[in-house]
């Protein structure tokens, strides 16, 4: 395997590792043991398959958004995540978990959520199998994200609020790894996003990497070159920018830039750009980069996405931060805004906030000609009218 | 006798351990309630540092935690308390806490400054048998930091076998596994898998911890190991205001 990707000690460079209380070790190990092998199995990689093309849609399209384009410069391609059953990239690692925890013989799936959309792609996938969910989410969240909440009820899932800390989407992993060390026979935890102790970021990384797979064979239909000059996408914990970024890690010449949440601006006190304000330490069982304060205790981030407001990123964006391989920048919550409404009057696109994030930065770039644009618009905006309403004054 | 060897002694059984957060419920209580503890009975001390994401904890911990972080409570306060720790207390100390903030302090720096204020060891529930072997080892045997492994029922032989060589002081088993807290029930599966750590024979004492509470559950607990260590329901103990009058009795509940 190549320098970006995990080594056989579950690390990526400095980072990584599995960081957990010997409660969790026997389910995190049978994990490490089993899931190459499980994912390789051609029974398992045909109905991964099957669901990908027939539940969730795919492929999603790589739409080239001409007046975008015309616009900066340059073609601007859209990996339509958004156009994907639920409404973003979240399902395809819903899927491919479900499937792994059947393999494993679990009975019982729990899952943290932010702002609902991993909760929902969880319960989902728990609904098309028939397997108990609970989704534990933090108590502010689940008065924000009141559609969401509905949505995994009407599936049969459990929504346990987290009481606990600042009630928001790093307690709800919290909770979710309490759960699991609680429930160590039974139980398989879908986690949402690149994060968490080895394996779950290659895991995560690699059910996500369908994205990029697509990606280079489309853009080899629609450019005659599977490479394109820039690859763009939001960073929450990390889960689309790892797929989308996955097949083009080894291709130096393609720069990608990873977009995290500045909120009201890095200096403000409330921002969620990780890479800007973090240090090196250890949450939810792995090593990476961490906003915190000194003494080492977790700093409560802020987005006015749901979706990006996290502390951390995942052990690999760590890696590929400080190693060079990826650009990380941040975006501003007005500068978002404005984007989001841009591409939704250029294009008739109502993006996430999360992918908002990530077209913002276009125009902070420069461009030299007939350069190729490969942006991850991994979600779409349904859930964040109250938002745009609200900011816009619709 | 010295601070370690109520672990290596043959004569001492049934020992008490109890659990307490630094900087709960106020920030300066800390020695105050290592003393009364002491002189109470307790046979040795895990002194919590808080940290705001507090996995493997229930409810009651977390709640110690997050009054602690509030008032003000950092490894560095807390090394600083412990400064005159050996003037005041001579039973064994060990800080339990969670990685991050140690990783913060620096590795180094807190194995010098347990040595320097004298405590023992150190419970450090996330930080795993690898990394610790592979990054840190050497670090805690150069300052004579005894590194506490935790064992759980789903614990495979071969695995506390190895934590039994890299261990120099006790080995927490944990009751069942969970999250602290939960009353434990010693039902017949559990007093099987004491029973097998028992049978195994190793060379360092077991201490049993995560849901003892009462003289019952302690009673039971130290039929099988040396000791048993008290958190949550100590822990309750202290969210009284009057806690420093309730702390004999307690003790007293427990061991006589
Ligand atoms: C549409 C969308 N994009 C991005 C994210 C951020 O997550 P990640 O960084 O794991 O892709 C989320 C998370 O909820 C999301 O819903």
């Amino acid at each position: 395997m190549s320098k970006y990707h995990v080594n056989k000690k579950g690390y990526y460079g400095p980072f990584g590792g599995a960081y957990i209380p010997e409660m969790l070790y026997p389910n995190v190990e049978e994990l490490q043991q089993k899931y190459m092998e499980i994912m390789q199995e051609e029974s398992f990689q045909q109905e991964f398959q099957e669901l990908l093309k027939d539940y969730v849609g795919r492929p999603s399209p790589l739409y080239l958004a001409k007046r975008l384009s015309a616009r900066y410069g340059a073609n601007i391609f859209l990996k339509r995540e958004d156009l994907n059953h639920t409404g973003a990239h979240k399902i395809n690692n819903t899927i491919g978990q479900i499937l792994l925890a059947e393999r494993l013989g679990k009975k019982r799936i729990i899952a943290e959520t932010g702002a609902g959309q991993h909760g929902v792609a969880t319960a989902t996938v728990c609904a098309l199998k028939g397997l108990e969910c609970v989704v534990y989410m933090g108590e502010i969240d689940i008065q924000r994200q009141a559609p969401n909440v509905a949505r995994m009820k009407m599936m049969g899932a459990t929504v346990v609020a987290a009481q606990s800390g600042s009630k928001t989407l790093k307690d709800a992993t919290n909770e979710a790894l309490r759960d699991w060390i609680n429930n160590p026979i039974d139980t398989h935890y879908i986690i949402g996003s690149v994060v968490g102790p080895h394996p779950y970021p290659d895991l995560v990384a690699r059910f996500q990497s369908i994205i990029s797979e697509e990606t280079k064979r489309q853009l080899t239909e629609k450019t005659g070159n599977s490479l394109p000059d820039y690859v763009l996408a939001c960073v929450g914990g990390g889960s689309n920018a790892a797929g989308m970024f996955y097949h083009f890690l080894e291709d130096e010449q393609v720069k990608l830039i990873a977009v995290e949440a500045a909120g009201h601006g890095i200096k403000s006190g409330e921002s969620a750009a990780t890479t800007a304000l973090g240090k090196e330490g250890v949450l939810h069982g792995s090593r990476s980069i961490l906003m915190q304060t000194e003494d080492g205790q977790v700093t409560e981030p802020y987005s006015i996405s749901a979706g990006l407001d996290y502390p951390g990123i995942g052990p690999q964006h760590a890696w590929l931060y400080k190693s060079g391989r990826g650009k990380y920048v941040s975006i501003t919550d007005d500068e978002a805004m404005q984007a989001g409404l841009l591409l939704t009057k250029l294009e008739g696109i109502i993006p996430a906030i999360e992918s908002s994030h990530a077209l913002a930065y276009l125009e902070k770039m420069t461009f030299q000609g007939n350069e190729n644009v490969v942006i991850c618009l991994s979600g779409r905006g349904d859930k964040d009218l109250d938002n745009y309403m609200k900011y816009f004054g619709f | 006798m010295h601070t370690q060897d109520i672990f290596k002694s043959d004569n001492s059984k049934g020992l008490l351990s109890i659990y307490y957060t630094a900087g709960y419920p106020n920030l300066d209580s800390t020695i105050a309630i290592a003393k009364k503890l002491e002189s109470a009975g307790a046979d040795f001390l895990e002194i919590g540092f808080p940290y705001s994401d507090p996995i493997a904890d229930g409810p009651v911990i977390q709640h110690s935690s997050e009054v602690a972080l509030r008032n003000g409570m950092t490894l560095q306060c807390l090394f600083q308390q412990l400064q005159d720790l050996r003037s005041h207390v001579s039973i064994p100390v060990f800080l339990m806490g969670y990685f991050n903030t140690v990783l913060q302090y620096g590795v180094e720096n807190f194995c010098k400054s347990c040595q320097a204020v004298g405590v023992n060891g150190a419970i450090i529930p996330d930080l795993p048998i690898y990394e610790y072997e592979e990054l840190y080892q050497d670090t805690f045997k150069q300052y004579g930091i005894n590194n506490i492994f935790l064992v759980t029922p789903q614990t495979s032989e071969e695995r506390i076998r190895k934590i039994d060589n890299l261990s120099h002081s006790f080995i927490y088993l944990l009751s069942s596994n969970a999250t602290t807290g939960k009353n434990l029930e010693v039902g017949a599966q559990a007093e099987q898998y004491f029973q097998r750590l028992k049978d195994m024979d190793l060379k360092n004492p077991l201490v049993i911890g995560f849901g003892i509470s009462d003289r019952e559950t302690f009673r039971k607990a130290t039929t099988y190991a040396k000791g048993a260590i008290i958190g949550s329901a100590f822990v309750r103990v202290l969210s009284d205001d009057d806690y420093m009058n309730k702390i004999e009795s307690f003790i007293k509940g427990i061991k006589t």
